[in-house]
This record gives structure tokens, C-alpha cells and sequence, in this order.
């Protein structure tokens, strides 16, 4: 490798003078380069969440929606006596029994609805039934846009609730990796981030009979919600239910800002501001149904529903609903972020609480200098001096992993430091490789100078086989792993390239200058 | 000082039934254990569920943290008691990876704390769902294949020069084994059978070297998991590091003894191959003993004072660094004579 003497000097110094320029910010933040080892979750505490965002829904909703529009195109061409619906199976159905509408009907979907695929066409006694669905390009698409705007969405929810250096990713075709390290009151932070918060405005069917729809003959068209209250007094809840027409209205959609405010009873309320186009749908809204109910829905739970006094322009409302201030402020939060396109689910949780982060660092700390004083001991005691060189590798190395975990900014987690300890342990094979070498090319009688070399120049062929099965192995270990076992693979492999450095390059270094310099005729291995 | 003197000379080799004896003794004993148990123990990061460690300032009875469980739905849940008995640490599992109850940590100090009259502290809270569940096994078995994989290319491409027969063979198992996993077969099932196919096509395309180290690293993995099974220890994510990093220790100890295989049958000697396998085992002795010697001095550290959450994962490698060390003296090295015999 580098043969001369003074310029592996330099390349050895300089390798250790940026592993120590890395070191130093752990312990104190202030100096250049800033680059603190990262703690995992595991360590510091914090929550790992992982959600699967229900993307299906996703295309369900753009299904209904297009059912809709159908329907509204029908209308308004002055087609009559069709039926628009959603079958079972979440396609769309067209159903007719008048057979000359069915031309008008396939003209409507030929010039507006060509997105749409033709799945079949039946007719059966008198009625025509058409089944059609959006292609598996198209569903797809909008899964995978789905998901991404959920992560847009949360990551926005998380931004503004204050949580320092949130790792929020995808993982996979619908999952999100959420990491919120040092998070407190979890609970809450679940609440916010599972939220849909899809928020509708839906009219009050004030035509039929809700006894009747309680008993299970809900007409179509409508659909029945609940209003849930909690009473603190006396610390029970209960619910109202109430029909309500299914077409929203109006959507969160076209919200631009949304606020707490407290009320003079000291009540807290969230506002909301809607956009122009939101603001004059509103007015028209409003006015068109003057003295009628409109409720204002949240993932289909009524939160109020107030009737209507008179036409509302300017574009704003509020939500009322007893909240406690937090919830006001988390309801808020998730209505500036906006709606998620579908529902998500936490399918992985670990939260760790902080003392059991302190407590894994503590006896991590612990066993691994205790281990480390074992092994210099024994080093020291069978090698000797050689034994003493190999002990300067050996802290050398520890500062090597220390100062290329804060350079690649990679995360220390307790089966990363379980890695390290490992690597104690490990790390003495390539100098014991090369001393036993020694120790043999001695026994049959070679100078003490050749004895060395050849030990070196043996032994590094072998540590280079070994090590690079063991890099093998970490970067499996590193490809297949999540968090923790990401770090256990990160600290094994620093291990090993520094163990190999320590090795072929610095104890040589030492082993070259006493015999070259200080020209020792014996050597204490 | 020198535990093994320099002209050492046992004859391993010639003991090497009697090895082969012990080892496909303790392989069957894993496999009639882990039949016993109906297959490994899964921990929560591969079953599903959820585990919550609670620690308690004083000491409690563990009936009535029982009790106070009782009160909230957990589905079916168990207790025990977590690491040292003075730490007042317990540990609730439970079946059901519940996503809805988004308060159930906060649920439970309650619970706890009404039934107990203590004050608990919630250390650490984990739920995870079926499918992740599922997931995570299949990454876990995948990788320890891809492992095993890649480390034969690199053992037949170094010892052999064969880079491009097991560059090949490998690329096409890992073919065939995606294939199978496209038409739905369950990984579970493939990969072991892919694994014996590798074997067997080790054999016929003579790859000894490759064949002896991943019958080596096979024959260490059978016996931790059959250890850690026969112990009743639960599989968890750590513990597949542990496996990974066995293989790779296991693997340093094996090439370090092909390596001066290698290096004696160049010098030319005319030995029988089997008096130069032994006496290559013999010179690296010193070695293998004391990189064992040093591993273990840091494991059984960390074994004992680092605490319970990392205690399974020494004792996978403690178990893994002895085999590991066994099985490149008795295992690898004498497959490399398997041929000789044949022929």
C-alpha cells in the first residue's frame, strides 16, 4: 500500500484528526461541524408509528364522485328516469327501463365520462343496466397519489403541532414511517396525525321521518349521523342522531385559514375561513336554504347544526362542539393541513419512554467498558508490548466508529451499541491474525524485521477475506432492517473497515518505527 | 504467554465422525424442539401484538396487576415479571394489535395503578399489526438467504476462482425463488428448499469450499435457533441480527482455516489433503482460541450488565461464537474431504 513511511503518517493522522473534529460536537454542540451522533428512538425516546393508508377508499370516493356527476349531467340534459347508483362490488350502475334513453345516456358518457371503462351491458325483462369502473391505471394512479398526499398532509399536521426533527417517509406503496422522536403525550400526537378530518357541510333531510330511519328504513338520498356530547359534570356521553342528506354541500376543500377563538363563556370554538370560490358557494348556499338546517360534519360526525338565519357572505364559520382547548387547537391544526385523501390506519406502534432510553445508554455504556477493560487486560497480558499497540488500535477504533457515526449522521440505537461492544471484541482478531503470524515466522528462525513483514503481508490477505463476509453480512443486515437493526448494521460495518485500518495501517505504522527508527533487536510479543 | 504452543499437532481430523455425530445429534435435537414447540417462538416484532414494559417504584404482586388488567379489554394477555426481580419491571403481552384504542397506555397506568395502589410508569409501549407481522418474517428470512448467497459467490470467487458458476447458480435461485413467491408459495416453504437445492448443486459442481462454509453456517444457525427454542426464548427483530452477525463471525473463523488451506497446498507439499487440512486447523488454533476467548469476554459483558432488553441478543451470539468456533474446525474444513472419499 503506501509504502513510504512519512506519507502513511500523514494519511493515518489525518484520518484520526477528522474522526476526533467529528467527536468533539457530541459532547459539546457549539463547535463546527455540528454533527452530534444521532440517538435512535430506542435511546432518547420518542413514537415510531407506521400507517397504512386505506387507498381503496380513496378510489371509492372518486367513484362516488363521478357517480354524481353523472347524475348531474343527466339532469341537466333533461334525461329522466335513470338511476345512478354504486353497486356492491364499487362499480358504477346505470339502470334504465326506458329504452329510449339509453342512446341519450351512452352519448353523455361517450362526450363527458370517457375515464370511465365499459365493464358490460345487460338487459334483463324491461331494464337496461350498464356497469362501468376506472381503469387499473387510473385506480392506481390515484392510490399512489393518495398516499403521497397523505404524507404531504401529515407531515404538514406534524409541523405545525412543534415536534424538533420528525422523520416522516414513505415505506413501501402505502405505508408512511413516521419517527417523532421525544414526543410526550402520544396519545394526542396519534389523534392528530389519524385524523381524515375530512370536513362536509350536508343539509338536514327535514322531509322524512327519523324514527322511521332509526328502525332501519333510511330513504335514499339521506343517511344518518350522530352528534356526539360529553357532559363533564356528570361524566357521560351520549348521542344524537340526525338525518342528514349524503351529498355534502360543501367540502374543507376550498378552506383557506382556520383558528381558536374562546367564546364569552369561555368556551373555546374553531373558525374557519373559506377561499373566494368557497366563500361565494357559501352565500349561495345559505341563501338558497334559508331557515333550514345545515350540519357541519367531520369524518361523519355532526358537530352542529345550526339552521340557517339568513344568507352568510364573507365566507367564514365556526365549529362549536364543547371542546377543551387542546382539542380546539388540534381541530384547527388539522383543518389548515387538510383533509387526507383516505382514512389511515396506525398498523405499527413503539413508543419508549424516556427513562428506559436513559437506562439502555447507561448499561449499554457500562457493559461495553467493562468489556473493553477485559479485553485490554488480557491483550496487554499475553502480548505484552505488541499487546500494547494492539490496545492503542483498539481505542482508536472506538473513535473512528464514533467520529464516522456522527460524519454520515447515522442513528445510534441500542443494538447499535450492542455492535460496537461486538466490534471490542472483533476488532483484536486482525491484530491477533497478525501477531500469532509474527510469533510463527519468529519460531522458524526469521529476522525480527522480515518476521514482521512477512506477518503483515500474510495476514492481510486473510483479514481482507474475513472482513469483507462479515461487510456481507451488515449490508444485508442494513438493506432488510428497520430502524434499530439499521443501526446495529451501521456500527458493524464502521467496525470492520475500522478495525481493518487500525490494523494494517496504524500498528504497522508503530511496529515500522521501532524497528526502523529505533532499530530494537527485540520485540515483546 | 502462549496458551497453545507453536508446534501443536491434534488430530482433529481424524475425530471428525465423532464431531459429525455430536452435530447432526444437537441439529436433530433443535429440530424435535422446535417440532415440540410448533416452530420458533415468535416475539411480537414477527407475531403481531402488543408488549408494554411497566415499571413499578415498589415491589407488587403480580396477581393484581392480573386484576387490574382484567378491568380494561385486552383480549387474551399475559404478565411476567421483566429482567431482575429488585427492578419491579413487568412485561404485558397481549394478542390483539388494537389500532383503535389510541389511549390504551394511558388506559392501563390507570387500570394498573387503581388495582396496585403504585405508581406506574409506562417504560415502553408496542403494537404491532398482523400484516407488519407477517411482513417483517419474510424480510427476516430473505435476508438471512441473501446473506448466505452473496457470502458463497464471494467464498467460490476467492478460493476457487469460480466467480462465474456461483454468480450464476445464485442468481438463478434467487430467480427461481422470486418466481415461486410471485405464484404464492409461502416463503416460509421456499426458502428452506432452496437451500437444500444449493446444497445438493454445491455438491455436484464441486464448490467445496463454498459448500463447506455454508454447511458450516447452516449447521450454527440450526443449533441457536434450536437453543433459543429448547430455552422457550422468543425471536425478535434483534435476534435476527444476531443470526446475521453469527454468520458473519462464524464465516471470519471458517475463512481464516481456508486461507492457510489454501496457503499450504500452494507451498507444494506432498501431503494427503487431509494431513493439510489438519495441520492448517493446527496452526490456526492460537488464533481461533483467542478471537473466541476476547468475543466472548465482551458478550458475556454485555450478556450481564447490559440490561434485559439486549439479554436475548448476547445470548444468541454467545451460543453463536461457540458454535461458530466448533463448527469451522469440525464442520467446514472436513467437507472439503467429502470429495476425496467419493472419488
Amino acid at each position: 500500500m503506501l509504502k513510504n513511511l512519512s506519507l502513511r503518517l500523514i494519511f493515518i493522522f489525518v484520518v484520526i484528526f477528522v474522526a476526533f473534529i467529528y467527536v468533539i460536537p457530541s459532547f459539546n454542540n457549539k463547535i463546527w461541524p455540528h454533527n452530534k451522533i444521532n440517538l435512535g428512538l430506542d435511546l432518547q425516546g420518542g413514537m415510531h408509528l407506521v400507517l397504512e393508508v386505506e387507498t381503496q377508499k380513496a378510489v371509492d370516493r372518486t367513484l362516488e364522485r363521478m357517480a354524481q356527476e353523472i347524475k348531474n349531467s343527466l339532469k341537466k340534459e333533461h334525461v329522466r328516469r335513470v338511476f345512478v347508483d354504486i353497486g356492491k362490488n364499487n362499480k358504477i350502475l346505470i339502470k334504465t327501463s326506458d329504452k329510449k334513453q339509453i342512446n341519450l345516456v351512452e352519448d353523455i358518457l361517450d362526450k363527458e365520462f370517457r375515464e370511465l371503462q365499459l365493464l358490460s351491458k345487460s338487459s334483463f325483462d324491461e331494464t337496461i343496466q350498464i356497469e362501468m369502473e376506472l381503469p387499473g391505471k387510473q385506480a392506481t394512479y390515484i392510490k399512489r397519489l393518495a398516499t403521497e398526499q397523505a404524507l404531504e398532509t401529515i407531515r404538514n399536521r406534524i409541523d405545525q403541532f412543534g415536534v424538533s426533527e420528525p422523520d416522516i417517509r414513505l415505506q413501501g406503496e402505502q405505508r408512511i414511517l413516521i419517527q417523532l422522536p421525544g414526543i410526550k403525550d402520544t396519545k394526542r400526537a396519534k389523534q392528530l396525525i389519524g385524523k381524515t378530518a375530512l370536513l362536509e357541510f350536508k343539509l338536514i333531510d327535514e322531509v322524512h321521518d327519523i324514527s322511521k330511519a332509526l328502525k332501519g328504513n333510511v330513504p335514499r338520498g339521506s343517511v344518518l349521523l350522530y352528534q356526539y356530547a360529553n357532559d363533564s359534570g356528570t361524566n357521560r356521553s351520549h348521542k344524537t342522531p340526525y338525518l342528514v342528506k349524503k351529498r355534502a354541500l360543501l367540502t374543507g376543500a376550498y378552506l383557506t385559514n382556520s383558528k381558536v377563538q374562546i367564546d364569552s363563556y369561555n368556551e373555546p370554538y374553531v373558525t374557519i375561513d373559506f377561499d373566494k370560490k368557497g366563500a361565494r358557494l357559501f352565500a349561495k348556499i345559505t341563501e338558497e336554504n334559508v331557515h333550514k338546517r345545515l350540519a357541519i360534519v367531520l369524518d361523519n360526525k355532526i358537530y352542529s347544526a345550526p339552521s340557517i338565519n339568513e344568507k352568510i357572505s364573507g365566507g367564514a364559520a365556526r365549529i362549536t362542539g364543547n371542546f377543551t382547548t387542546e382539542q380546539a387547537h388540534d381541530l384547527a391544526i388539522v383543518l389548515r393541513a387538510g383533509a387526507l385523501p383516505a382514512p389511515v390506519n396506525i398498523i405499527e406502534e413503539r413508543t419508549v419512554g424516556p427513562s428506559l432510553g436513559s437506562d439502555s445508554i447507561n448499561k449499554g455504556l457500562f457493559s461495553m467498558l467493562v468489556g473493553g477493560v477485559i479485553v485490554i487486560i488480557f491483550m496487554a497480558v499475553y502480548y505484552k508490548g505488541a499487546g500494547l499497540i494492539a490496545n492503542l488500535a483498539l481505542i482508536l477504533n472506538i473513535v473512528l466508529i464514533a467520529g464516522g457515526l456522527a460524519m454520515l449522521q447515522a442513528t445510534l440505537t441500542l443494538p447499535g451499541i450492542a455492535g460496537i461492544i461486538l466490534t471490542i471484541g472483533m476488532a483484536v482478531d486482525a491484530n491477533v491474525l497478525i501477531f500469532e503470524r509474527i510469533r510463527e515466522e519468529i519460531h522458524i528462525g526469521k529476522s525480527l524485521r522480515s518476521a514482521v513483514d512477512a506477518g503483515y503481508t500474510r495476514a492481510t490477505l486473510t483479514i481482507l477475506d474475513a472482513n469483507i463476509t462479515t461487510l456481507i453480512a451488515a449490508l444485508v443486515l442494513f438493506q432488510f432492517g428497520t430502524g434499530p437493526i439499521k443501526g446495529f448494521a451501521v456500527t458493524l460495518s464502521l467496525g470492520v473497515i475500522a478495525s481493518m485500518f487500525s490494523a494494517l495501517l496504524v500498528t504497522r505504522l508503530i511496529f515500522d518505527y521501532f524497528l526502523v527508527n529505533r532499530k530494537i533487536k527485540k520485540l515483546s510479543i | 504467554m502462549q496458551f497453545i504452543k507453536p508446534d501443536v499437532n491434534i488430530n482433529f481430523i481424524s475425530k471428525r465422525k465423532i464431531a459429525f455425530t455430536i452435530s447432526i445429534a444437537m441439529i436433530l435435537a433443535s429440530i424435535i424442539s422446535l417440532a415440540m414447540h410448533k416452530g420458533p417462538k415468535y416475539g411480537i416484532d414477527f407475531a403481531g401484538g402488543t408488549q408494554i414494559l411497566i415499571k413499578f417504584h415498589s415491589s407488587v404482586n403480580i396477581d393484581k396487576i392480573k386484576a387490574g388488567l382484567a378491568n380494561i379489554d385486552l383480549g387474551k394477555s399475559s404478565v411476567q415479571l421483566f429482567g431482575d426481580k429488585k427492578d419491579n419491571e413487568y412485561r404485558i403481552m397481549a394478542d390483539s394489535s388494537n389500532q383503535k384504542a389510541q389511549g390504551l397506555s394511558m388506559e392501563i397506568k390507570k387500570a394498573l395503578e387503581s388495582s396496585t395502589g403504585e405508581k406506574v410508569q409506562i417504560r415502553s409501549f408496542e403494537m404491532v399489526g398482523p400484516q407488519v407481522g407477517k411482513d417483517l418474517r419474510e424480510k427476516a428470512l430473505f435476508a438471512m438467504f441473501y446473506a448466505l448467497l452473496f457470502i458463497t459467490i464471494y467464498i467460490s470467487g476467492r478460493f476457487e476462482l469460480k466467480w462465474m458458476l456461483s454468480g450464476v447458480m445464485a442468481a438463478a435461485l434467487m430467480g427461481a425463488v422470486y418466481l415461486f413467491s410471485v405464484f404464492g408459495l409461502s416463503i416460509a416453504s421456499i426458502i428452506p428448499g432452496a437451500l437444500i437445492v444449493a446444497i445438493v448443486l454445491f455438491w455436484f459442481l464441486e464448490l467445496k469450499y463454498a459448500m463447506g462454509a455454508i454447511v458450516a453456517l447452516l449447521h450454527d444457525i440450526m443449533i441457536t435457533v434450536g437453543i433459543f427454542s429448547v430455552f422457550d426464548k422468543e425471536f425478535s427483530l434483534p435476534i435476527i441480527a444476531a443470526l446475521l452477525t453469527i454468520i458473519g463471525y462464524s464465516l471470519n473463523d471458517t475463512i481464516i482455516v481456508f486461507d492457510r488451506i489454501r496457503e499450504n497446498i500452494k507451498k507444494g507439499q506432498n501431503k494427503p489433503l487431509q494431513d493439510i487440512v489438519n495441520q492448517s486447523i493446527n496452526e490456526t488454533l492460537s488464533r481461533t482460541i483467542l478471537t473466541s476467548i476476547t468475543t466472548l469476554a465482551v458478550l458475556i459483558a454485555l450478556y450481564s450488565l447490559g440490561g434485559s432488553i439486549i439479554n436475548d441478543f448476547a445470548f444468541a451470539m454467545i451460543i453463536g461464537v461457540v458454535t461458530g468456533t466448533y463448527s469451522s474446525i469440525y464442520v467446514a474444513s472436513p467437507i472439503l474431504l467429502a470429495w476425496q472419499q467419493k472419488g
